[in-house]
């Protein structure tokens, strides 16, 4: 009953595939799509770091600590763009999101 | 032997139940407070393959910041949320498919997956043995990994003065300290001194001047 590499891939697959599955489902709530994007990136980090020990290479987890320094970005900048959509236009659907359009 | 096994299949097992109440959970709210428990237990897997320094990293970064924020900003934009979950049945079936398509293409390539011998060869910078976890990542990190590690801090800058621009506002109303008008004023533009016979006090014609 060994855990093996093959394990935490799996977990890392499963949730990745919720992180997609998530942006679907919750097409007109962008919190819930940044909440998506974080669990994708999550799956992200188990994979670097399962490789990275099982491997017995320490880069991988350096590139794990890039990433969650880009996830944390992300969602801050994210959640601004967030606010200030907000104060424009009362409402954070984004099926509204047109204002590009011209 | 058992233990740890034991622990992945609970760490696993309620990061996926907690991922999948995530995305199905009806109040955002809650949606965060399940992200938080699938990023502890990640962690917690992350601490049982060794990686201690992350397990940590992902509760400071993500529990203490990530979240926090995800949790500020829903409670404080004034969303009717029951209305942003129309259509959740109607993305369901096609969300369902895509989402198996995906879980079976990356459990066909996590289950046939076989390492080549000579990847033991092509170690970038191997574990060293007798070093905790912490001090292994810094070794590398400050030394061969120096320019990541700085262009890591200079995303984080842009973040931090991104979000500022984009959220600051100035309010016409409100008062604002303006230090160079302080620093202009003199004793000529602040008052104005007057000989005020006894018992008759100021006119009403010196009031123009009282103003200044």
């Amino acid at each position: 009953m060994t855990i093996g590499l093959g394990h935490y891939l799996a977990v890392a697959a499963i949730l990745f595939t919720l992180g997609i599955l998530g942006i679907f489902l919750n097409r007109k709530n962008i919190i819930v799509i940044l909440m998506s994007i974080e669990l994708i990136l999550l799956a992200v980090n188990i994979n670097l770091v399962a490789f990275s020990t099982f491997l017995g290479d320490i880069v991988g987890q350096v590139f794990a600590l890039l990433v969650l320094t880009v996830a944390a970005a992300e969602a801050a900048i994210g959640l601004a763009v967030l606010v200030v959509y907000f104060r424009n236009r009362g409402s954070i659907a984004v099926e509204d999101v047109n204002l590009m359009k011209g | 032997m058992i233990l740890p096994a034991l622990f992945f299949y609970l760490f696993a097992g309620v990061c996926i139940a907690s991922a999948v109440m995530v995305i199905v959970s009806r109040n955002p709210v809650h949606s965060v407070l399940y992200l938080i428990l699938a990023f502890v237990n990640a962690s917690g897997l992350f601490i049982l393959m060794g990686a201690e320094f992350l397990g940590m990293m992902l509760i400071v970064v993500y529990v203490g910041a990530v979240a926090v924020l995800f949790l500020f900003v829903i409670m404080m934009l004034d969303v009717d949320f029951t209305e942003l979950r129309e259509g959740f049945i109607e993305y369901l079936p096609i969300g369902l498919v895509i989402g198996g398509i995906f879980l079976a293409e990356l459990l066909l390539v996590a289950g046939g997956w076989v390492m080549r011998p000579d990847t033991a060869k092509q170690i970038t910078a191997a574990i060293p043995a007798n070093v905790s976890n912490t001090e292994a990542l810094g070794l590398v990190l400050y030394t061969k990994y120096i320019h990541y590690f700085q262009i890591a801090g200079i995303v984080l800058l842009v973040a931090m003065i991104g979000a500022i621009v984009l959220t600051l506002r100035h309010k016409a109303k409100v008062k604002r300290q303006d230090i160079n008008v302080q620093n202009a004023r003199t004793p000529e533009l602040a008052m104005a001194i007057r000989k005020v016979a006894p018992g008759q006090g100021l006119q009403d014609s010196d009031a123009a001047e009282w103003v200044k």
